[in-house]
C-alpha cells in the first residue's frame, strides 16, 4: 500500500495551495462572494492556465488525464481556501457526465471551451420531491420532430447563475435521459440566489425548451447509471473539500487556543478545551481516511464497490463535519459566531456539504445496500 | 407524588391560551411562527399588551407588579406564550436588571427604573462581555473614574444584544484597578444617549445583526446611577447571572419547535412517503423528545425546590447545558428535514412581512440561519463549559 501522492500530484497540490495563499485570503474571498457574478473570472482564467479545468479529461482531448486522487488533491486545497468558483459543477460533475455519457462529437464540441475557461457548466437535476434520490425525475422530455421539448423545474442547481451550458435530466418515454441545453435557450429561466456558504445556485425553470436530437447525452432512457457514477465522483470530491475545511478549522482552532487568554492563561491550558480539540482532530483523521478511499474508488466501474466506498465517506464526513464545524465555533466563543472570522465560514461550507449529494442517513442506507 | 395538573392549573392554562388568542396581533404571531425578524415595535407592542393584563413581570414581587404564581403556573404561562407564537419577552430589564435593583438598588433607583421597565418605555441592554473578558468576565477592563458627582467611563463592551434598540445599559466597570480582580468592579446604569456611546453592529454567521460592539469614550454617568456599593458590583453581577440562567433552558420553546418540525417532516417526502414516517428520522425526533421530557420534569423539580426556599444549586447550570443542547439538536433536524433546500440563503425571506417565496418546505429559508444562529446558545449566558465548571465545583465540594 502507498498513501503518498506522486510527484505530479504534489506539484498540483503545491500550486493550488500557493494560489489559495496568494489570491484567496479572507478579504479577497469576501470581495468575490459579494461581487455580482459571485465568482472571479480572473481566477477562472488562472484555473485554465494551471490546467485545472482539463483535470479529468484525456490528454488526447486536451486534458491532463487526472483521476479521483487528482481531484481530491485539488478539492482539499480548495476546501482550505473556501474557493467558490464553479469548479465542482463544471469540471467534476458535468465533466464526469461528459466523460461517461457524451459522444466523441459532443465532447469535441464542448471540451475545448471548458478546458480553455470559456464555458462553465451546471447539472440541472434535483427537483422539489427528489430529496436525495437521484432516480426521482419528473421533468419531461417530449419527443418532437428529430428532437425534444423539455418542461420542468430543477432545484438548487449549483453554479447555474454563471453557467453557459446546462446538462438537464428529464424523462422521455424511454426513461431518465440527459440533454445538453444552452443557457440562452428560449424557455429556460433562472431564479438565482446565494447559498449559505457564499456560493451561487438557482432554480432552473424549463418551459417548452426545444432541443435537437444531438442534444441527447448518452442513451435515451438509460442515463441513471451515468448520473449515479458522476455524482459519486462529485461526492468523493466534496468529501475531499470537507477534509480541507476541517483541516483549516482544526488548525485555526488550535491557533486560537494557543493565543486567546482568559483567567490569566492561554485557554489551551484548560483540559476540557484540549479534549474538544483532540476530538475534532480524530474526526478529521477519520474523515481523511475515508476521503482517500472514496477518491481511489470513485472511478471504479464496479458500482457496488464504488457505492460502498463513497457512501462510507459521506456518512463519516457528514458526522465529522458537523462535530468539527460546531466545535470550532464553540471553542472560538463569540468570535466564532461572527461573519468577520473565517472559522464560521468553514462551518457553513461543512453544513452545506452535509446536505449536498445525500445526507448521512441517505448514505448509511446506501452503504448497507451496497 | 402527583404529576397531574390540578383543576385550577387547567383553568389557568385555558385563561392564558384564550388571552393570547384574543390579544396577540396576527401580523406579529405570523412573523414569530415563520421565524422572521421582529421589529422593536413588535416586541414593545406585545409587552404592553401583557403589561395591560398584569402578566409582564410575573416573577416580580406583587407590590411592583408581579403575580405570585406557583412554579407550575409559571411553567404553564411560559408554554402557552410559546405555543401561541408570542414574541420573546425581552429579558434585559425584566429578568436581569430588575432582580438586581430589587435586591441591591436604592429606593430612588427602584422608583425611577422599575415602572419604565414594566411599561416597556425604556429598553435595556446588557454591558457585560468585553473583547478580553468573555468566560473570564471578572477580567473586564472598562474603566470608570469618579469625578465629582459622576463617573467617567471608557472602554468597550461586546456581544451586546439589541443595543441598537436600547435606551439604557447596565454596565460592569472597573472602579479600582489596584484591587483583586472581582473586588474592583462596580455596577452602573448608563443612558445610551450619553455623549461618547457608539454602537456598532456585528454581523453573525446567519446574516443577522442582533449583537453589537458598544464603544464607551469618556461617557459620564451620574453617581446616583451606581447600584449597590462602589467596588461591590461583582455581587450584583453574579446575582444577575443566576437569574439569567433560569429560563434559558427554553423547554416550552423546544416543545413548540418539535411540533413545527413534525409538521415540516409530515409534508416532506422520502421515497414517496412522509419523512416523519421514515425510521431514522422518526427515531431522532423521538430521542430528542425523551430528553426534553426529562428536562421538563428536571425543571419542574428545580422550581418546586426553589419554592420551598432552598437556594438553587447546580440546577440552573444543568438546565442551561442540556436545554441548549436540545434546542441545537432540533435546529439540526430542521436542516436535515429541508435537505438540499437548507442550502439557499434567502435573507430577504426572513424580514417581517416579506413576500419572498421560500424554496422547498414552507419557511425553509429560516432553517439553516436558525441552525447557525443557535450555536450562540451554548456560548452565551456563561458558556456550557463554564456551566460544567460550576456544577463540578459543587459536586466535588460535597
Amino acid at each position: 500500500m502507498d498513501f503518498g501522492l506522486n510527484e505530479q500530484q504534489q506539484l498540483l497540490r503545491d500550486s493550488i495551495e500557493r494560489f489559495v495563499q496568494d489570491e484567496y485570503g479572507f478579504d479577497a474571498r469576501r470581495r468575490i462572494v459579494a461581487s455580482e457574478a459571485g465568482y472571479s473570472p480572473d481566477h477562472w482564467r488562472t484555473f485554465a492556465e494551471l490546467g485545472l479545468l482539463g483535470l479529468p479529461f484525456a490528454e488526447e482531448e486536451g486534458g491532463i488525464g487526472g483521476d479521483g486522487v487528482d481531484t481530491m488533491v485539488v478539492m482539499e486545497a480548495f476546501g482550505k481556501g473556501l474557493v467558490v468558483e464553479p469548479f465542482l459543477p463544471t469540471v467534476v460533475l458535468c465533466g464526469s457526465l461528459l466523460k461517461l455519457a457524451a459522444s466523441p462529437a459532443q465532447r469535441a464540441a464542448l471540451l475545448p471551451g471548458i478546458i480553455g475557461g470559456k464555458r462553465r457548466l451546471a447539472f440541472a437535476h434535483g427537483e422539489r420531491r427528489a430529496r436525495h434520490d437521484l432516480g426521482h425525475v419528473e421533468a419531461n422530455a417530449t419527443p418532437a420532430g428529430d428532437g425534444f421539448v423539455l418542461d420542468g423545474t430543477k432545484s438548487v442547481v449549483f453554479g447555474a447563475p454563471s453557467a453557459t451550458d446546462f446538462i438537464v435530466s428529464a424523462r422521455t418515454p424511454a426513461g431518465i435521459s440527459l440533454f445538453l441545453v444552452d443557457a440562452a435557450a428560449e424557455g429556460l429561466s433562472l431564479r438565482p440566489y446565494a447559498t449559505i456558504d457564499g456560493a451561487r445556485a438557482a432554480e432552473v425553470m424549463l418551459k417548452g425548451v426545444r432541443v435537437g436530437g444531438d442534444a441527447l447525452l448518452g442513451p435515451d432512457g438509460g442515463a441513471l447509471p451515468a448520473i449515479e457514477h458522476a455524482v459519486d465522483i462529485a461526492t468523493a470530491a466534496v468529501c475531499a473539500e470537507a477534509v480541507g475545511c476541517m483541516q483549516a478549522a482544526v488548525d485555526g482552532t488550535r491557533d486560537y487556543l494557543n493565543t486567546r487568554e482568559q483567567f490569566g492563561t492561554r485557554i489551551g491550558n484548560f483540559q476540557a478545551l484540549q479534549h474538544a480539540l483532540v476530538d475534532m482532530f480524530i474526526e478529521l483523521e477519520q474523515s481523511r481516511s475515508l476521503a482517500i478511499v472514496a477518491a481511489v474508488h470513485c472511478d471504479d466501474a464496479d458500482a457496488a464497490q464504488r457505492r460502498r466506498a463513497v457512501s462510507a465517506a459521506k456518512v463519516q464526513i457528514g458526522k465529522s463535519g458537523r462535530i468539527v464545524g460546531q466545535s470550532a465555533v464553540q471553542l472560538h466563543g463569540g468570535m466564532g459566531m461572527t461573519e468577520e472570522m473565517q472559522i464560521g465560514h468553514y462551518f457553513k461550507r461543512l453544513t452545506a456539504i452535509e446536505q449536498t449529494f445525500g445526507d448521512g442517513d441517505h448514505h448509511l442506507a446506501r452503504f448497507q445496500a451496497a | 407524588m402527583d404529576l397531574r395538573y390540578s383543576a385550577e392549573d387547567l383553568a389557568f392554562r385555558d385563561e392564558v391560551r384564550t388571552f393570547v388568542r384574543e390579544n396577540l396581533p396576527g401580523h406579529i404571531r405570523d412573523k414569530v411562527a415563520a421565524q422572521q425578524h421582529l421589529s422593536k415595535d413588535d416586541y414593545v407592542t406585545w409587552q404592553k399588551i401583557l403589561a395591560g393584563r398584569g402578566w409582564l413581570a410575573p416573577h416580580w414581587p406583587r407590590e411592583w407588579g408581579g403575580c405570585d404564581w406557583s412554579p407550575v403556573e409559571k411553567h404553564i404561562f411560559d408554554e402557552e406564550l410559546n405555543f401561541g407564537n408570542c414574541p420573546r419577552i425581552m429579558p434585559f430589564g425584566l429578568k436581569m436588571l430588575a432582580p438586581v435593583l430589587l435586591r441591591f438598588g436604592s429606593e430612588a433607583q427602584k422608583q425611577r427604573f422599575l415602572p419604565k421597565i414594566l411599561s416597556s418605555e425604556e429598553w435595556w441592554c446588557q454591558g457585560y462581555s468585553e473583547p478580553g473578558a468573555g468566560s473570564d468576565l471578572a477580567g473586564l477592563k472598562t474603566r470608570a473614574e469618579r469625578r465629582g458627582d459622576h463617573y467617567v467611563v471608557t472602554g468597550q463592551k461586546t456581544w451586546t444584544t439589541l443595543a441598537q434598540y436600547a435606551d439604557w445599559m447596565f454596565v460592569l466597570v472597573r472602579t479600582d484597578p489596584a484591587a483583586k480582580k472581582q473586588e474592583g468592579i462596580s455596577f452602573l446604569l448608563m443612558d445610551m444617549r450619553s455623549k461618547g456611546v457608539t454602537v456598532r453592529p456585528i454581523r453573525t454567521i446567519d446574516g443577522s445583526t442582533e449583537i453589537n460592539d458598544v464603544f464607551l469614550d469618556a461617557v459620564e454617568v451620574p453617581v446616583e446611577n451606581l447600584v449597590g456599593e462602589e467596588n461591590k458590583g461583582w455581587t450584583c453581577a453574579k446575582y444577575l447571572l443566576g437569574h439569567e440562567r433560569s429560563g434559558i433552558a427554553g423547554i416550552a420553546y423546544s416543545k413548540k419547535m418539535l411540533d413545527k418540525l413534525r409538521r415540516v417532516a409530515a409534508e416532506e417526502t422520502i421515497g414517496g412517503k412522509p419523512l416523519l414516517e421514515h425510521g431514522p428520522f422518526r427515531d431522532k425526533i423521538a430521542r430528542i423528545e425523551v430528553e426534553l421530557m426529562a428536562l421538563e420534569y428536571t425543571n419542574l423539580r428545580a422550581l418546586a425546590n426553589e419554592t420551598k426556599g432552598n437556594v438553587p444549586g447546580p440546577e440552573p447550570s444543568i438546565l442551561k447545558v442540556r436545554g441548549t443542547e436540545i434546542q441545537q439538536a432540533i435546529t439540526e433536524l430542521f436542516v436535515e428535514a429541508a435537505g438540499p433546500y437548507a442550502i439557499p440563503f434567502l435573507p430577504e425571506a426572513l424580514e417581517g412581512g416579506s413576500n419572498v417565496e421560500s424554496l422547498g418546505p414552507e419557511g425553509a429559508a429560516a432553517f439553516a440561519p436558525h441552525y447557525l444562529n443557535w450555536r450562540k446558545t451554548s456560548i452565551y449566558g456563561g458558556s456550557n463549559e463554564i456551566q460544567k465548571n460550576i456544577v463540578s465545583k459543587i459536586l466535588l465540594r460535597a
